[in-house]
């Protein structure tokens, strides 16, 4: 008998026994953050994964096998134009970080064989952030406005950072050796625009597909009774009485305000331009989707479809399960978005952190983000239950900046690349950015 | 014998890589040793900055992409 092993066995069995044994069941809040939990990856499931997850796989599997990756790498090497590295280095994660494994030896490869350290740390803070998974998902649940505070912030911060670890370590910059770095071999593809044009026509499949119904009315309410953060959510008014408001709001789910937490309701003015395209959308989507077929037969050749069709898949296989766990845990912690849903941490508790736009709000959204670990893309139901729980916009977008980019596992690889002093300059360069981020933000949203 | 190496840091692709390169060295019946190469320095090393990679006998001879079984096929001849 192999004690080693058994031994590991007999711990798992025993853990999972005391857990049962101590299950809380049948206390309310555990039973309620079961509920939420349950309810939540239902509103996911129906709400997120045909329409919105399934096409971004299809875009990222694209942009992995189609866009030219060597073709971007060669504004990242030993000899490229300074000022054109710190550009491309800011803004290439959205083609090179389609997967964040990557990340982390593109980063080692662009400080010690590329551009250096200045556009090798702009890369490394902004690659998480822009990937075109991480933008689409960010921007669907958490709203528009915070999918783009995301996706530029990172690219403007990322520059600053760069910039001054450059700065800083500037001395021994000029004293590296330069090893000369194996670089892909550029496939002979189609012209740019006929690339541009296919993932154009991708993206505004998933534009239009999700294109959600303008409410008649907005709610403006509290997370919990006196606390620091509003919500608005918009819908169609379906009952209002002295104790509460119903809404039900544009993916279709009934919500019920309490009247104490409710702040106003105001009209909401219709846009007809939005209207019509809202109206149109399944016919411009079916348009879209023959050009789409169109181009995919005319101009690609049947391996490279499959090449694509692989590496769809291989995101489906790679992200759903981790995103699946990610949304019932964040469910069963923080419970679903919106007034009156509590899982097992009390709103109160994450309203008095995180809430509201102070400076101390967004400095521990940032620290706690950076410390800690988020599978690719859970950090979006995270920062959606916690936002749902009374984290204010500005802390939401801290801790998106600085979370994603960093954990404790990831500071050992760059400690292991770069050293310890520029590792600890680089990690509260990125919280100090991010807190700063996250109040202007918070004060203009 | 022929020393085949995979260069990545764990991610799924380097996985598949490694599954091609031994499907295609077992179809090519040489004999061979399959090494996966996970440290990021070491990695470094190979000049290498976009996983997963393939190095046949010192020699890097894909990096980026996951080639297919008949691909690495011809690199092992």
């Amino acid at each position: 008998m192999d004690w080693k092993s058994e031994s590991k066995k007999f711990v798992w069995i025993a853990a999972v026994f005391l857990g049962f044994f101590f299950l809380p069941a049948g206390v309310s809040r555990f039973d309620n953050a079961v509920t939420e939990s349950l309810e939540l990856t239902k509103w996911y499931a129906r709400e997120h994964v045909l329409l919105c997850l399934i096409p971004a796989f299809f875009i990222a599997g694209g942009i992995s096998v189609f866009v030219s990756q060597a073709s971007v790498m060669k504004y990242l090497g030993a000899r490229a134009n300074k000022v054109l590295a710190y550009g491309v280095a800011s803004v290439s994660g959205s083609v090179l970080a389609v997967c964040s494994c990557t990340v982390l030896p593109l980063f080692a490869g662009i400080y010690r064989m590329g551009a250096g350290l200045g556009p090798a740390t702009a890369f490394l803070y902004s690659g998480p952030a822009i990937n075109v998974l991480a933008i689409i998902m960010t921007a669907r649940i958490l709203g528009f406005e915070i999918g783009v505070a995301r996706a530029v912030g990172a690219v403007a911060f990322s520059i600053i950072i760069g910039l001054l670890m450059h700065l800083i370590y500037r001395r021994e910059e000029s004293a590296k050796a330069v090893g000369q770095a194996v670089m892909p071999v550029p496939q002979v593809t189609r012209p740019l625009w006929q690339n541009a044009a296919y993932f154009a026509s991708m993206v505004c499949i998933l534009v239009f597909a999700n294109w959600a119904r303008s409410g008649d009315v907005r709610a403006v309410f509290l997370c919990c009774p006196g606390g620091l953060t509003a919500y608005k959510v918009e819908g169609t008014l379906l009952s209002r009485t002295a104790e509460t408001v119903t809404i039900q709001d544009t993916t279709g789910k009934t919500r019920d305000v309490s009247a104490e937490l409710m702040l106003g309701v105001e009209d909401v003015r219709k846009n007809a331009v939005y209207e019509w395209v809202y109206r149109l959308r399944w016919a411009l989507v079916v348009a879209l989707l023959a050009a789409f077929a169109y181009m995919a037969s005319s101009w690609f050749s049947r391996s490279e479809l499959r090449e694509w069709l692989e590496a769809t898949w291989g995101f489906a296989k790679q992200i759903l399960p981790l995103l699946l766990v990610g949304v019932l845990i964040s469910g069963f912690l923080l419970g679903q978005p919106g007034g009156g849903h509590e899982g097992v941490v009390p709103v109160k508790w994450i309203d008095a952190a995180v809430g509201g736009n102070s400076l101390q709000a967004n400095l521990l959204a940032s620290v706690a983000g950076a410390f800690m670990y988020f599978a690719t893309l859970t950090e979006v139901p995270i920062v959606q239950g916690l936002m749902g729980a009374g984290m204010g916009k500005g802390p939401a977008l801290a801790l998106l900046l600085a979370g994603p980019a960093l954990s404790l596992p990831n500071m050992l690889v760059i400690r292991s690349i770069m050293g310890t002093g520029k590792t600890v300059v680089y990690v509260s360069l990125v919280i100090v950015m991010a807190t700063i981020s996250g109040i202007v933000f918070g004060a203009f949203f | 014998m022929m020393k085949i190496q995979i260069l990545g840091t764990g991610c799924p692709k380097c996985k598949k890589l490694a599954e091609n390169a031994e499907a295609a060295a077992k179809d090519a019946g040489i004999e061979h040793e399959i090494v996966k190469v996970t440290d990021i320095n070491e990695i470094m090393k190979f000049g290498v900055m976009m996983t997963p990679a393939l190095v046949i006998d010192g020699q890097v001879k894909v990096v980026g992409k996951v080639p297919s079984p008949d691909e690495i096929r011809k690199w092992l001849a």
